[in-house]
């Protein structure tokens, strides 16, 4: 039970004080409460209440009760297991999606940006200053049926080649695919995954570019051999932001995507508006998304072989 | 793998490269000899590590050649070229330890077994204990090992130094000055090393360069740069001279100049002025004070009514500065044999063997190259 640590790590630092009871020194600890108090109200708190209400039948007119039943587990795998793949599949096509363009992006920006580094990078980030929501809401119209990316696609008599990529549905359609929800989430994210790779890559000597060429490095392998190790630590960074917040995201799949595409978090939504049974089985599903995301991203950074990040 | 009897000299033919209008190096024809220690000595901006880098291929030349031995090298790629770099602060990959820095060269060519090789070469530079180290875990002293052992691995023909001491302080400096030559003699290798410390200069090189605004002012052994400098630049630039203006009057073997009323005589084989005008130089040390007042021996070159402005003494000598009547203050080095020190403000002679002399064309200014002996590498 992943979380269960993660609960029982805090009270053990708070505790740390009779360590050495000659040195009491308090002010860390007040500079420290404000964070501690935060993470107690918006983060201990709702994960327990949403760890015992997995676990709780009633209703909403009867009231909730711990019952122990497990079944709300079972049940999530069982009627919404395709779901929780959805879920899966995206957010890791995306997270891949976002890397392979966002490496050569900041590569380009890091190393042959010279004095235009910092506008490139404000225009990358640029995006974020309109709302999620909204720049959702212009690709739904942008993608929609009518919108002029469908036209200029009939118009190239492209869309039989994309129907058969599974780009398209059999009626034309781009939106209500897996194709257009992982292209909202990668036009989301992309800024996660690229912020990450240009610092990391930005920090990197030219001169050890210099040094691998003069030590029989071709271009290529001066990537392979010098820089790729050396921005390991922006990949790890840049995936993490990336798949954590898009394993969860379901307003992409709610707006770009159609009844074929739910997600885990659209699931949860449905479920927790119903009112018999639904807060218990969407209880159960947050807390596996959470754990199955805690452990997917332990799983990574121990395979990525980073010691230096954690 | 190169095998060290397949080496040759390195050359070049008419070097030229130009950044925008400004040329770095200025048709630059030099040749290197195989398993020669070179020096490119010049101040900051002299395009002496532009030519370091053209060597290396990681600058292209705007015009001229570049040979290794017959081979001509000029637009071969730097990573196919049988030259290796030490960098000005080391550029070693931070990301491996000192084991696989020092292997990367050979792994990167497809070497297999390089265990053997890489123990080898860490002994040679004394960092078998320090491995698996990173390099940040390293001293200036210890990365710059790292550093050379890198480039040696690969046995080029010809590596590169540039500035390779320039970061570590003087002690540790002049330490792997003897270092270097050490292994450069154990190797054999040809070392071109590029630096602004004329002293480490003519510690380490068998044959030195002075380079100026992208030319060679002159180029020769320490000693032969040292006591006949072809320029007032090099006078002026390794180590100190004292510089006077003056005009022939009598030609020969001995030549006689005439120089704000004094007559000097240098041997004809040192002086190179094609005219009349020349400039007469002696080095501080090979000058010594007399009281004003004293007997001046006829056989020496006498400059008299000096007046001491400034005594240091340092211990193996006593540096004066004299202010002669017309205006230019000369330096002399006098060793530390018991004589008496002069106080600023005596009257004194300056004389000198007239063997010591040398002469310069009196055409050039007598300060070049005076006051950027010690200035930084960047």
């Amino acid at each position: 039970m992943s979380a269960a640590t993660v609960q029982a790590a805090p009270p053990d630092a708070l505790s740390r004080p009779e360590d050495h009871p000659k040195k009491r020194n308090i002010l860390p600890y007040v500079l420290l409460a404000p964070g501690v108090l935060w993470l107690l109200i918006f983060f201990l708190i709702p994960i327990f209440t949403a760890i015992s209400a997995s676990v709780q039948t009633g209703s909403l007119d009867m009231g909730f009760k711990v019952t122990w039943n497990w079944a709300n587990y079972s049940t999530t795998f069982s009627q919404y297991s395709t779901e929780v793949w959805h879920s899966l599949e995206y957010s890791v096509a995306c997270t891949v999606i976002c890397l392979a363009l966002g490496y050569p992006l900041a590569y380009f920006i890091a190393f042959r940006g010279g004095r235009w580094k910092n506008l490139l990078m404000a225009l990358v980030i640029a995006p974020a200053f309109t709302s999620f929501l909204i720049r959702t809401v212009a690709w739904e119209t942008l993608l929609s049926d009518h919108g002029w990316i469908t036209r200029v696609l009939m118009d190239l008599k492209v869309t039989n080649v994309m129907v058969h990529l599974g780009l398209l549905t059999n009626n034309h359609q781009l939106l209500n695919t897996p194709f257009s929800v992982i292209f909202g989430m990668v036009y989301n994210f992309l800024p996660f995954t690229v912020l990450p790779l240009y610092t990391s890559l930005e920090k990197i000597d030219p001169r050890l570019h210099e040094a691998g060429r003069d030590l029989f490095c071709s271009g290529f392998k001066t990537w392979r051999y010098i820089t790729w190790p050396l921005s390991l630590p922006g990949v790890i960074a840049g995936t993490l932001l990336t798949f954590i917040p898009a394993v969860g995201d379901y307003v992409n799949a709610y707006m770009l995507g159609g009844p074929n595409t739910h997600v885990i978090g659209t699931v949860i939504e449905n479920e927790a508006l119903r009112d018999v049974f639904g807060y218990p089985i969407a209880s159960a599903m947050g807390v596996i998304l959470t754990a199955g995301t805690l452990l997917i991203v332990l799983g990574y950074v121990k395979k990525a072989g980073s010691e230096d990040l954690l | 793998m190169t095998t060290l009897d397949a080496v040759g000299d390195l050359r070049l033919t008419g070097l030229t490269k130009r950044f925008g209008s400004f040329t770095a190096v200025d048709n630059l024809d030099l040749t290197i000899p195989q398993g020669s220690f070179f020096a490119l000595l010049g101040a900051s901006g002299c395009g002496k590590t532009t030519t370091l880098r053209m060597v290396s291929g990681l600058e292209d030349p705007t015009a001229g050649r570049i040979y290794i031995g017959d081979t001509e090298v000029t637009s071969t790629k730097p990573y196919k070229r049988p030259v290796n770099t030490v960098f000005q602060n080391y550029a070693l990959f931070p990301h491996l330890n000192i084991y696989d820095n020092v292997a990367f060269g050979l792994r990167r060519r497809g070497v297999k077994d390089v265990k053997k090789q890489v123990e080898d070469m860490l002994a040679l530079v004394e960092l078998g204990h320090l491995a698996k180290r990173k390099p940040s875990q390293l001293s200036g002293g210890q990365q710059q090992r790292v550093a050379v052992g890198r480039a040696l691995i690969n046995q080029p023909q010809v590596l590169l130094l540039d500035e390779p001491l320039g970061a570590l302080d003087l002690k540790l400096r002049r330490q792997m000055q003897i270092e270097l030559k050490r292994i450069q003699v154990e190797v054999g290798l040809t070392f071109v090393h590029v630096t602004h410390d004329q002293e480490e200069a003519m510690t380490m090189a068998d044959t030195i360069a002075v380079m100026n605004a992208g030319r060679i002012e002159q180029l020769g052994s320490p000693e032969e740069l040292y006591e006949n400098p072809a320029t007032t630049f090099v006078a002026n630039f390794l180590g100190q001279s004292n510089l006077v203006v003056g005009t022939t009057v009598a030609k020969g073997d001995v030549i006689a100049v005439e120089a704000h009323g004094h007559r000097l005589t240098l041997p004809g084989a040192r002086c190179q002025a094609p005219s009349d005008a020349v400039i007469v130089g002696v080095r501080p040390e090979k000058v010594s004070l007399l009281p004003a007042d004293a007997e001046t021996p006829s056989d020496q070159n006498v400059l008299t009514g000096g007046v001491v402005t400034d005594a240091s003494f340092i211990g193996v000598s006593t540096q004066y500065l004299v202010k002669m009547p017309w205006g230019q203050e000369l330096s002399v080095f006098e060793q530390n044999m018991g004589k008496e020190i002069f106080r600023p403000g005596s009257a004194v002679s300056l004389t000198w063997d007239p063997s010591q002399t040398f002469g310069l064309d009196g055409r050039q200014d007598i300060e070049a190259g005076a006051d950027i002996d010690d200035e930084a590498a960047k």
